[in-house]
């Protein structure tokens, strides 16, 4: 059987510049429906470049990325993208930049009554139903990357791709928006991609990490299966053995084998 | 305010924050101690306010009457401007026969002028400079000839409009057009290309078409600097109505400036000024108003 997310034997280098610029080299990696995937790596090692290559914004030099079947070759809303930086739209309300997604991908299916109560109910799911009218000026870092989940979500993408969503929020914060994505992926059941460079975050959330070796060629270096059962709770994992030897090997792996000549 | 080079990158300006919601105040026994004491606490502040511009307003006004009161004074005094051009200042809405008619009816005929020039600038302004801002090219070959174009000081176009139009009213709006087209221009471009590549790529992963994509994500991005460039359009089209009026004629208010000084009528001349100051400022503020209002949302967060 052919994997839901197949991405194969992709190379990535930018055209300009000469030395450093091959940045990903043979890059393979299957991925089953319903499946949560972390990618973990050093910074700069081309993590983004990868995600952007399966959501279609970047093209690979070599290779490709085939889901459910179909050649990927442009970005669509069957691959949302969570951006690091949110990306809200800063003159529409919290309301506004899901509304513009569901209208877009649903205009055709669903009655104007039905895209908002679909607009409402992902904003219900990631906890911001109460601050629809608010511009992403007005609120805080943690709600405007609960709105980019919602509007991500509200496509009923096949992938969701998720590129560092919580890098630049608190660790309370960080900590809530983590168990709202793996209640929500539960619930869902949705196939996500999520790059990060926090350790806890990925054994804690993921069904498989992909340790990525340092650029320039960056490739996979180690797939580890994280094998708990679901829902998984912080607290009680604190002590757990399969979590700590996840973990453990996951550390290992960055700054043992991949240590940067100049790491900070 | 100033026109940018297309070249440069710029964050756009930041838009002020919303007013604070007003504190909710208990109505009771204390409410009208409460009003004595908010009124106490705002009329210095409206003082603060009023009573420097009126007495900057009322010492240009001695010095002037001062200067032009002696026995060798070429301009009018303040008191003569009042005494011979009070029917000017007080009624604007006379009319005693094709040529002699209020201000007030001859600043409606240029605003009609600048209008339509303004208009068209505005629409052709907007579509050039989006097109030129999406290319990297147009942007190198164009920049430079908008540039120069810009410092062409409005009646520096009038011959070459006379002479195209063989007509004096086409002829007038051509040259508002023409001097205010180039900031929206350079500004609508500017803006186009300071859209950030986060907003290319949820345009892209929603699939926006081409016209989405423009109502959706261009104009609200550049809006604030589509807005300065209105700005700095409406000022300068102002700038060039007086001055082709005054050689093209007809009813507005730069031909009465021209009739009234073929007819020696300085007061009349200096209340038209007045006006014609008056109206600018108006159009300014209006313009940045529509601004402030229409891009509220779109200071990035
Ligand atoms: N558009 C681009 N043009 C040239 N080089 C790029 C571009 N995007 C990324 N790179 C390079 O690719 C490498 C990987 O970048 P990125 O994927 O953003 O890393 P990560 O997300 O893992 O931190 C970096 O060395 C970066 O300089
Ligand atoms: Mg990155």
């Amino acid at each position: 059987m052919n994997p839901y997310l197949q991405i194969s034997h992709i190379d990535k280098s930018f055209a300009r510049g000469t030395a450093g610029n091959d940045v990903l080299k043979g890059v393979t990696l299957s991925i089953s429906k319903g499946e949560f995937v972390s990618i973990i790596g050093h910074s700069g090692c081309g993590k983004s470049t990868l995600l952007n290559i399966v959501a279609g914004l970047t093209p690979a030099t070599h290779g490709g990325v085939v889901l459910e079947g179909q050649h990927v070759t442009t970005p669509g809303p069957d691959r949302a993208v969570v951006f690091q930086n949110h990306s809200l739209l800063p003159w529409l309300t919290v309301y506004g930049n899901v509304r513009l997604a569901v209208d877009k991908v649903f205009g055709k299916t669903k009655s104007r009554a039905e895209r908002h109560d679909w607009t409402m109910h992902h904003l219900h799911l990631v906890h911001m139903a109460h601050e629809t009218q608010k511009r992403p000026a007005e609120i805080s870092g943690g709600m405007k990357q609960r709105v980019g989940i919602a509007r991500a979500l509200c496509m009923e993408p096949k992938v969701l791709l998720l590129d560092e969503p919580f890098g630049a929020l608190d660790a309370l914060t960080r900590a809530q928006l983590q168990d709202t994505v793996q209640e929500i992926a539960a619930r869902l059941g949705n196939t996500v991609i999520m790059i990060t460079h926090d350790v806890d975050e990925a054994v804690l959330l993921s069904d498989r990490i992909v340790m990525m070796t340092n650029g320039p060629c960056a490739t996979i270096g180690e797939v580890l299966t994280v094998d708990l059962p679901r829902p998984r709770d912080r607290l009680k994992l604190t002590d757990n053995a399969t979590y700590l030897g996840a973990r453990a090997r996951v550390l290992r792996f960055l700054y043992e084998r991949q240590r940067r000549p100049a790491a900070a | 305010m100033s026109v940018p080079a297309l070249s440069e990158r710029h964050d756009p300006a930041p838009v002020p924050p919303p007013h604070p919601p007003a504190d909710v105040v208990r109505l009771g026994v204390a409410r009208s101690r409460f009003l004595k004491q908010k009124v106490m606490l705002v009329l210095p502040g409206i003082a603060a306010r009023t009573i420097p511009p009126l007495l900057g307003i009322g010492l240009t006004l001695i010095v002037w009457e001062i200067l032009c009161s002696g026995a060798g004074a070429t301009l009018p005094p303040p008191s003569q401007v009042w005494r011979e051009g009070k029917e000017l200042i007080l009624d604007p809405w006379f009319n005693y026969g094709p040529q002699d008619i209020g201000l007030g009816f001859r600043l409606i005929v240029s605003l009609q002028r600048v209008a339509i020039g303004f208009g068209f600038a505005i629409i052709v302004g907007i579509t050039l400079g989006t097109l030129v801002g999406q290319s990297t090219w147009a942007m190198r070959a164009l920049d430079p000839l908008f540039q120069v174009l810009r410092t062409i000081p409005p009646l520096a176009w009038l011959p070459i409009a006379l002479a195209a139009f063989r007509n004096s009213q086409p002829a007038a709006i051509f040259v508002i057009f023409i001097t205010a087209i180039w900031p929206i221009i350079i500004n609508t471009a500017v803006g186009i290309r300071n859209i950030p590549q986060d907003y290319r790529n949820v345009a892209q992963v929603l699939q926006l078409n081409h016209f989405e994509y423009f109502t959706k994500i261009m104009v609200p991005a550049a809006a604030p600097y589509i807005f300065t460039g209105l700005r700095i359009g409406v000022g300068l089209a102002w700038l060039g109505i007086v001055a082709a009026e005054m050689l093209t004629g007809g009813v507005g208010i730069g031909f009465f400036i021209w009739d009234a000084w073929n007819s020696s009528r300085l007061p009349d001349i200096i209340v038209a000024l007045v006006y014609i100051g008056l109206v600018g400022f108006a159009l300014d503020r209006i313009v940045a108003a529509v601004g402030y209002f229409a891009t509220r949302g779109t200071a990035r967060s």
